[in-house]
C-alpha cells in the first residue's frame, strides 16, 4: 500500500493520534517480551530470590532446574508424547482429509453437497460440549487411557477445516491435467497421488499449521481421557506438575520455559508460514 | 471382470470419502446427536434411566442450585464476549489498520503480535497465574513504580478476578484479529483507496466509509469466533482460578460448570449425565443461534466491489 499515513506532515492532529497508537503498540510489544524474559530469568533463580528480587538477575544460575524438570519430572516424556500424538493425528488428518476433499471436489455426484455439509458440520460447533457421549464412546471402545482415544478425536477435529480448505483448493486444479493423465492410462488413485496432491502442497502446508498448533496445545481431551502419567501430553503434564509443585516457583518457571520456548523458537524461524496457516480459516 | 463405468466411479468415490466420513460420523456427528438424546433422560451414573423429556432443561433454568450456578456462569460468559469484543477486537482493528498503512516497524510489530497466539492457553494461564498472585510480578512492578496502593489479589477478589483472566486472554489473542484485519484491509484494491485520497478524503473518512464496509466479512468472522471462544472458555479458568471458578464461583463459566456437572461435583459430587448433556445442548444452541444471527446481520451489510 503506497498511500501512507506518514505522508501528511501538515496534519499535526493525525500525527498525534499516530504517535499515541504507535506508543500503544510499543507497550504491547514490551508486554509480550518482558514476561517471557522474566520467565526465563526466574527459571534460573531460587524460589527465595524470585520473591526477594523479582526483577534482578540470579546470583548463581540454577541450570540444574532444567535437568530436574526435563529428566526427573518427566517432561521429556510429555514432550515426546505430544510429538507422537500430534504427528500421528496430523498424518491421518492430511491423508483422510485430502482423500475426502479429492472425492468431493473432483467427482460430480448427487450426494456430494450433502456429504460436504456433513463434514463441515463440525467446523463451527465445539466438540468439547459433546464430551459426555464421547466419554461413553471411548470407554465402550476400550480406549480409555490410551493415546488412540485422543488421536481419533484429534483426527475428527481436524477433518472439517481440512476438507473445507482443501476441497476449495482442489476445485481450482484444471481438469485438463486430469484428462491428459487419464489418456496416459492413469488410475483415479494415481491421479490423486501423482497429480492433484503435488499441486496442492501449498494448501496442505496451510492445513498442517492450522491444525497442528491447536492439536499440540490441546488440553481438554487429554485431560479427560489420559490418566497415566507416562502417557500425558505436554499441556496436561504441565498442569499436573503445577498441582504437585505449587510452592516451588523456581521449578514452575523452568517447566513453563520448557513448554513455551520450543514453540517460540520454531515460530521465529518460520513466522510468515505460521501467520498464514493460523489465519487460514478466517482469511480467504 | 469388467465393471461398468458408473459402478467404477461410485467405488472410487467411496474409497476416497469413506475413511474420513466414518471418523467424522463416529466422533463428531454421533456424539452431537447423542448429547441431544441423552439430555432427555434421567441418569444414574453412566446408566441411562427413564425418559424425562425436557426435565433436565427445566432443572437448569428453574431449580436451585442449578439455576443459580447456570445463570451465574452464563453472565460471566457474557462478560467475556462483551469485554473481548470491546477491548481485544477494537485494538485488533486499530492495530490491523495501522499495520496496513505500513507504519514504521510494521514488519516487526506484525511478527511480534502473533507470538503469544501460538502458545498453549494452559502455559499462558499458568504463567500469568503466577504473575498475578499477591506476591507475583504484577504487584512487584506496581511497588517498583510507586503505585503500591493499586496492588491487590488480582485473581482472589470477586469483583476483578474475571476481568484479570479476560485481560490475560486478550494478551494472548489480540494478535489474531489484528492480522486477520490486516489481511482483509490489504485485500482492498489500491485504486479504491487512492481515489478516496485524491478526492481529499480525510483518514477517518477513508477508514469509516471505505475500509470498514469492505471488511465486513472479516468483522463477522472475528465476531463469530469471539462468540464461540467466549462460550467455550475453560482452560483459562482451570489454570488461573481452578475448576470451581473461585473465588466463590465469581469466575465460573458454562465450560467449567459443564465439566463439573459431567464429571462430578455440583451438589452431590456425582457426575450428572442428564444435566450435563442438557448444558452441552444449550452450549450448542447458543453457539448455533448466535452465529447464525451475526452472519445474517452482516450479510445485509456486506458490500460487493
Amino acid at each position: 500500500m503506497n498511500t501512507d499515513l506518514r505522508y501528511s506532515p501538515s496534519h499535526w492532529g493525525k500525527n498525534l493520534v499516530l504517535l499515541v497508537f504507535h506508543l500503544l503498540m510499543g507497550v504491547y510489544v514490551a508486554l509480550i517480551f518482558y514476561p517471557l524474559f522474566n520467565m526465563v530469568v526466574s527459571s534460573l533463580k531460587t524460589t527465595r530470590e524470585i520473591f526477594q528480587n523479582p526483577f534482578g538477575f540470579p546470583r548463581t544460575f540454577q541450570w540444574q532446574n532444567y535437568w530436574v524438570v526435563w529428566v526427573e519430572k518427566g517432561f521429556y516424556r510429555y514432550f515426546g508424547n505430544s510429538l507422537w500424538v500430534t504427528a500421528v493425528s496430523m498424518a491421518f488428518v492430511l491423508l483422510f482429509g485430502s482423500m475426502a476433499s479429492y472425492g468431493l471436489s473432483r467427482y460430480s455426484f448427487r450426494l456430494s453437497f450433502l456429504l460436504y455439509l456433513l463434514f463441515l458440520s463440525g467446523i463451527m460447533l465445539p466438540l468439547k460440549a459433546a464430551i459426555i457421549p464421547l466419554f461413553i464412546l471411548v470407554k465402550s471402545l476400550g480406549l480409555m487411557d490410551r493415546h488412540l482415544s485422543i488421536i481419533l478425536i484429534f483426527i475428527a477435529m481436524g477433518l472439517p477445516s481440512t476438507v473445507f480448505i482443501l476441497s476449495g483448493f482442489m476445485k481450482t486444479v484444471p481438469k485438463e491435467l486430469e484428462y491428459a493423465a487419464r489418456i496416459d492410462g492413469c488410475s483415479d488413485l494415481s491421479i490423486y497421488s501423482r497429480i492433484v496432491m503435488p499441486v496442492s502442497v501449498p494448501a496442505l502446508a496451510l492445513v498442517t499449521i492450522y491444525n497442528a498448533v491447536p492439536i499440540w496445545n490441546d488440553f481438554f481431551f487429554p485431560l479427560v481421557f489420559i490418566q497415566s502419567d507416562r502417557l500425558k501430553t505436554l499441556p496436561v503434564g504441565l498442569s499436573s506438575f503445577f498441582g504437585q509443585y505449587s510452592t516451588n516457583w523456581s521449578l514452575l518457571f523452568s517447566g513453563l520455559s520448557i513448554a513455551i520456548l520450543p514453540m517460540l523458537i520454531l515460530y521465529l524461524l518460520m513466522s510468515n508460514y505460521f501467520i498464514r496457516g493460523m489465519t487460514a480459516g478466517a482469511v480467504k | 471382470m469388467v465393471l461398468s463405468k458408473d459402478l467404477q466411479k461410485s467405488l472410487w468415490i467411496t474409497f476416497f470419502v469413506l475413511p474420513g466420513l466414518v471418523i467424522v460420523a463416529l466422533f463428531i456427528l454421533l456424539p452431537l446427536f447423542l448429547s441431544l438424546f441423552n439430555s432427555l433422560f434421567s441418569w444414574n451414573q453412566l446408566i441411562r434411566g427413564e425418559w424425562v423429556g425436557f426435565g433436565n432443561f427445566r432443572r437448569i433454568f428453574f431449580t436451585s442450585p442449578y439455576r443459580e450456578r447456570f445463570f451465574n456462569a452464563l453472565r460471566n460468559n457474557g462478560k467475556w464476549f462483551l469485554v473481548t469484543m470491546l477491548v481485544q477486537n477494537i485494538l485488533g482493528l486499530v492495530f490491523g489498520y495501522l499495520l496496513s498503512r505500513r507504519i514504521p516497524g510494521h514488519g516487526f510489530f506484525r511478527r511480534t503480535f502473533f507470538i503469544p497466539v501460538l502458545f498453549s492457553i494452559v502455559a499462558v494461564g499458568f504463567l500469568w497465574g503466577l504473575y498475578l498472585k499477591p506476591n507475583g510480578l504484577v504487584n512487584a512492578f506496581l511497588k517498583l513504580v510507586g503505585l503500591e496502593e493499586y496492588s491487590r489479589a488480582w485473581l482472589g477478589e470477586e469483583s476483578i478476578a474475571t476481568f484479570s483472566i479476560i485481560a490475560v486472554n486478550i494478551w494472548r489473542w489480540v494478535g489474531f484479529p489484528s492480522l486477520v484485519f490486516l489481511a482483509a484491509i490489504d485485500a482492498i484494491p489500491l485504486d479504491c483507496l487512492e481515489a478516496a485520497y485524491l478526492d481529499g478524503a480525510r483518514e477517518t473518512q477513508v477508514f469509516s466509509r471505505i475500509v470498514l464496509p469492505l471488511i465486513v466479512p472479516a468483522l463477522t468472522v472475528i465476531t463469530v469466533l469471539t462468540l464461540i471462544g467466549s462460550l467455550n472458555v475453560f482452560e483459562q479458568i482451570y489454570t488461573m482460578t481452578g475448576l470451581d471458578g473461585s473465588p466463590n464461583y465469581s469466575t465460573d463459566t458454562i465450560g467449567t460448570l459443564f465439566y463439573r456437572t459431567a464429571f462430578g461435583s455440583v451438589d452431590s459430587g456425582n457426575p450428572e449425565i442428564g444435566i450435563g448433556s442438557a448444558i452441552g445442548v444449550v452450549i450448542y444452541l447458543l453457539t448455533f443461534l448466535a452465529s447464525a444471527g451475526f452472519i445474517a446481520i452482516s450479510r445485509r451489510r456486506e458490500v460487493e466491489l
